[in-house]
């Protein structure tokens, strides 16, 4: 009667099998490793590279062990801090800015169970020690400017179709035009709804003066809300990136926030430093005299030019004079040229910025224009194409000497060069390394002593049955460890509180199975059948209680941040493991041992006691 | 071993009014806590910014004070944390000041003080998501609410329901009156735990009303009172077996988790050791007075009684 079918004892023990195959990474200690990844779209992470990194340290005869190339870069392992540091130096001279040479620490696990995806538990910030930002992103600056952009437009388009206004501005986020006669009035409406499907128009009359009054469409305002976001998202990783963090997490959260994660990052003041600094992107004009290049990198360069370098590694001497600033880009977009079709870039310029530039290129055709991006007083030639002819409309498109990839880059930086809207951190929280281990150890040791006197009480107070429970609630914390590995869910040190709850509350489902034994036996139930009542009888007791518990734990899931969040995860995952080990797999061990005797005349379950006979006697 | 030897059951009934009395009392008291000292808002929920410092030796909380104060930054609190060695300091938000360059100029003076000052942890919140993440709580415990009435109502009865969720949610009553009294930090984590002890106390009432249930059905003569008296006797060496045991373990948590965890732990036990109390002795209480009978439990006609309902009638 109390037998496991064959199917139940497999599952049992694939269970136990990925558990153990999980779990075993956690074992290993964290050896210091270099991770050496791209800093640009551009630059690519290959075995070419990997072969580059091995010969660098070789030759600089750095011992490493196990150079290994996955999807975040290149991970090379080193005896101790020391090499590590002296790898990392060499590697940042060898392979320059294309590339980030962080110190990181991985698992010593052996290479065949990271391949099958057998991590470590992925450590919070509270754990490992780092940095957590979250920055909200200023969004009615980000209208603001589209405002202010239509107020430009709206006027050049005004004055090119010849319409008579009295007035273009700018209130709060609405474009207000005024005229003087009516007529005039409808033509600019006609003329504006044409041109700009994304404006919504009202019309208002004042003594003397017709009004239209544009407003941006919810649509079109989330579209540029949305925008600005993805754009500063975009810039943040880039600035992220030239701080050198390993695993750095940079991702929105809600509507107008992003969360800026930097593990292992103990300089905060720099950190915060490079993340709200605020970049420029100019238009400049070559200087392209004989001889002028020369000169300036002989250490004279001619007055009112500089000497910068471009993207692809030449010198340009570039005018001081700043043509055009970012902020007269609208938008850039990577695509093709129509009639050659090379890779090209599709500028977009405001009213003014079109005026400027075709006023600039009527007069400097055949020449060259360098667009410099100027970020904390470094500035970068993204590229300085040739003038090919006067170009009006605000329609610019730079082509030649460029393939589909480095297009899709200088789009990404002319338009991700400044912030698309300021943004203003509203959270920070920030743990030494020191503190980190710290907070393992005391988790550890929370967890370890509950469970020591958990164990001990358990097979003191029911013998056999309560060491199976004991095993019970060893494979729940095996089982929650490798499912906390396997998902690589954040582990905080409430998380790790967590995991110390949720083995105390496990254990109550054992402890309901075995009083269930008992009292089954005390009122004279045989051993099999006392076993399978106890177990039966306690599985809807169980039930209910646990579904009541996971309510709790995913309220918290759903409206929890941080801290709170992590606890969750794990109090939830707790619930599922503990319900698995608790009933299923401590019957599984209870069958194996009792299930085959035929003739089982007791269970070790510690003493029954009956009651004096007269004493009250449940009604059957 | 067995602890429990009883020899028949005991009236926990007869007693049902000053079980509810002294409950009644403690959370009149816990409410009066709460409404007139409140509760003590840690920086996740009010907003502002908490520096933990690490010297290399004791920390002379004057020189600590002196530093600060040369920066002029208005009101703050600096004390000890845990170890001799450990500074917390606390800066209240400020309007137009930004906070996340606060952290650092105070850091800057400590340091420029005692170079020995090490930064361990900075947490800084701002109103708008201080706001947030205390709505965020309120709304969690009413959701928390709502989903174990409804389960227990559908699982039950209404009358386990109502009961169930007056007895626990007087726990976190109770707990927040202690946070009151003894002004301990309410955080986020302390959040937490509130919550856990929420669905936790609730397991305690499922049980008894899943012996209750059973009862109706196996003492086909008996009283009610009867019936939630031998419930209750026949469960209590499980509730004190587990709850003793889950209080093992939260305090060990509280021992050895270290100052983060501490207020965490100190909501777990409070709340496991109420959550017994009210789970038992002011829920079963409160549904026998509903005047919860055998027909609101037992109905035969229906079949999706439960797994053990078929096999147990006889």
């Amino acid at each position: 009667m109390n037998r496991y079918p064959i199917w139940k004892y497999v599952i049992i023990a694939v269970a136990l099998l990925t558990g153990i195959v999980f779990t075993i990474p956690n074992f290993f200690p964290e050896v210091p490793a270099v991770q050496v990844s791209s800093s640009k779209a551009t630059v690519k992470v290959d075995s070419a590279l990997l072969g580059t990194v091995e010969d660098t340290l070789k030759s600089a005869s750095i011992p490493y062990r196990g150079a290994v190339l996955d999807a975040t870069g290149i991970k090379l392992r080193f005896d101790d801090p020391d090499t590590q540091l002296k790898a990392k130096d060499a590697l940042q001279t060898k392979l320059g800015d294309n590339y980030i040479v962080a110190l990181n620490l991985v698992s010593a696990s052996p290479r065949w169970l990271a391949a099958i995806g057998a991590l470590p538990m992925y450590l919070g910030l509270d754990l490992r020690g780092g940095v957590h930002f979250l920055l909200q992103v200023d969004m009615k600056a980000a209208l603001d400017k589209a405002a202010d952009r239509y107020t430009t437009d709206i006027r050049s388009l005004l004055r090119e179709k010849k319409v008579q206004y009295a007035g273009v501005g700018r209130e709060a986020t609405n474009v207000v035009v005024r005229f003087r006669d009516e007529s005039e009035r409808n033509k600019a409406r006609a003329e504006i709804e044409k041109s700009f499907p994304d404006l919504a128009v009202r019309e208002m009359e004042a003594p003397g003066e017709f009004r239209l009054v544009y407003s941006l469409k919810p649509e079109a305002q989330k579209k540029i809300q949305d925008g600005a976001v993805q754009q500063n998202i975009t810039i943040l990783r880039n600035r992220v990136n030239e701080l050198g963090v390993a695993e750095p997490i940079v991702q929105q959260q809600g509507a107008d926030r992003v969360v800026v994660q930097l593990p292992g990052v103990q300089d905060t003041a720099r950190a915060k430093d490079i993340l709200g600094r605020t970049a420029t992107l100019e238009i400049r004009m070559v200087n392209d005299e004989p001889g002028a290049v020369e000169a300036a990198i002989a250490g004279q360069p001619p007055l009112g030019s500089d000497l910068f370098t471009e993207r692809s590694g030449g010198p340009v001497l570039v005018r001081r004079q700043v043509v055009l600033t970012g902020d007269r880009i609208n938008d850039a977009q990577p695509g093709f040229d129509q009639r050659s079709n090379e890779p090209a870039v599709h500028v977009s310029l405001d009213g003014t910025g079109a005026r400027i530039f075709k006023e600039v290129t009527r007069e400097n055709v055949g020449k060259r224009m360098a667009i410099v991006l100027v970020e904390k007083g470094k500035a970068e030639v993204i590229t300085a194409p040739v003038i090919r002819e006067e170009i009006g409309g605000g329609r610019v498109q730079i082509s030649g000497r460029m393939n589909t990839r480095e297009a899709n880059d200088i789009a990404l930086l002319m338009r991700a060069g400044a912030l698309a809207a300021p943004m203003e951190i509203v959270e920070e929280r920030t743990v030494g390394p020191s503190l980190g281990k710290e907070n393992i150890d005391k988790g550890f040791n929370s967890v370890f002593y509950g469970f020591i006197v958990l164990v001990v009480f358990m097979c003191a107070y029911y013998l056999l049955m309560g060491l199976i429970s004991a095993i019970a609630l060893s494979v729940n914390l095996m089982l929650l460890v490798a499912l906390l590995s396997m998902l690589q869910a954040t582990l905080t040190l409430p998380g790790i509180a967590a995991i110390a709850l949720t083995l105390g509350m496990a254990i109550d489902s054992n402890v309901l199975i075995n009083e269930r034994i008992r009292e089954e036996l005390r009122w004279g139930a045989t051993p099999h059948a006392a076993l399978t009542a106890g177990y039966e009888r306690a599985f809807g007791t169980i039930l209910d209680s646990n579904v009541t518990t996971l309510i709790a734990g995913i309220a918290l899931l759903i409206f929890g941040t941080g801290p709170v969040r992590g606890f969750a995860v794990v109090h939830c995952l707790g619930i599922m493991t503990s319900m698995f080990s608790a009933v299923f797999v401590s019957r599984g061990i209870v069958n194996l041992i009792y299930g085959g005797r035929k003739h089982l005349t007791g269970i070790s379950i510690g003493q029954v006691w009956k009651p004096a006979p007269g004493a009250s006697v449940p009604a059957k | 071993m067995e602890f429990f030897r009883i020899q028949r059951d005991i009236p926990f009934m007869r007693f049902a009014l000053t079980f509810n009395v002294i409950s009644l009392v403690t959370f009149v008291l816990a409410v009066i806590f709460l409404a007139f000292r409140g509760l003590n808002l840690g920086v996740d929920f009010r907003g502002g910014t908490l520096i933990e410092v690490t010297y290399g030796h004791a920390v002379d909380f004057n020189r600590v004070r002196t530093a600060i104060d040369t920066l002029s930054i208005g009101e703050y609190a600096a004390q000890s944390f845990g170890r001799s060695d450990t500074a917390l300091i606390r800066l209240p938000l400020k309007p137009g000041v930004s906070s996340a360059q606060l952290s650092e100029r105070v850091m800057g003076a400590l340091r420029a003080d005692d170079p020995s000052a090490r930064q361990d942890r900075v947490e800084f919140v701002g109103p708008q998501v201080g706001k947030e993440l205390y709505e965020n709580g309120a709304l969690a415990l009413l959701l928390v609410s709502l989903g174990i009435v409804g389960y227990l109502a559908m699982r039950f009865e209404w009358r386990f329901a109502v009961a169930a969720i007056i007895a626990n949610l007087h726990d976190v009553i109770i707990i927040l009156g202690f946070f009151a009294l003894f002004q301990w930090e309410f955080s986020l984590p302390v959040l937490a735990a509130v919550l856990a002890v929420l669905g936790y106390s609730v397991n305690e009432s499922v049980v008894i009303a899943d012996r209750i249930r059973e009862n109706f059905r196996k003492m086909r003569k008996a009283t009610v009172t009867h019936v939630i008296d031998d419930a209750i006797t026949k469960t209590i060496s499980r509730t004190i077996i587990t709850h003793g045991l889950t209080l093992m373990m939260v305090l060990s948590i509280l021992f050895f988790g270290g100052e983060t965890l501490h207020y965490f732990a100190l909501a777990l036990t409070i709340g496991i050791c109420f959550g017994i109390y009210s789970s038992v002795l002011v829920m079963a209480p409160l549904v026998m007075w509903m005047g919860v009978s055998r027909e609101d439990l037992v109905k035969p006609e229906k079949k999706r009684e439960g797994l053990e309902g078929e096999k147990i009638l006889p």
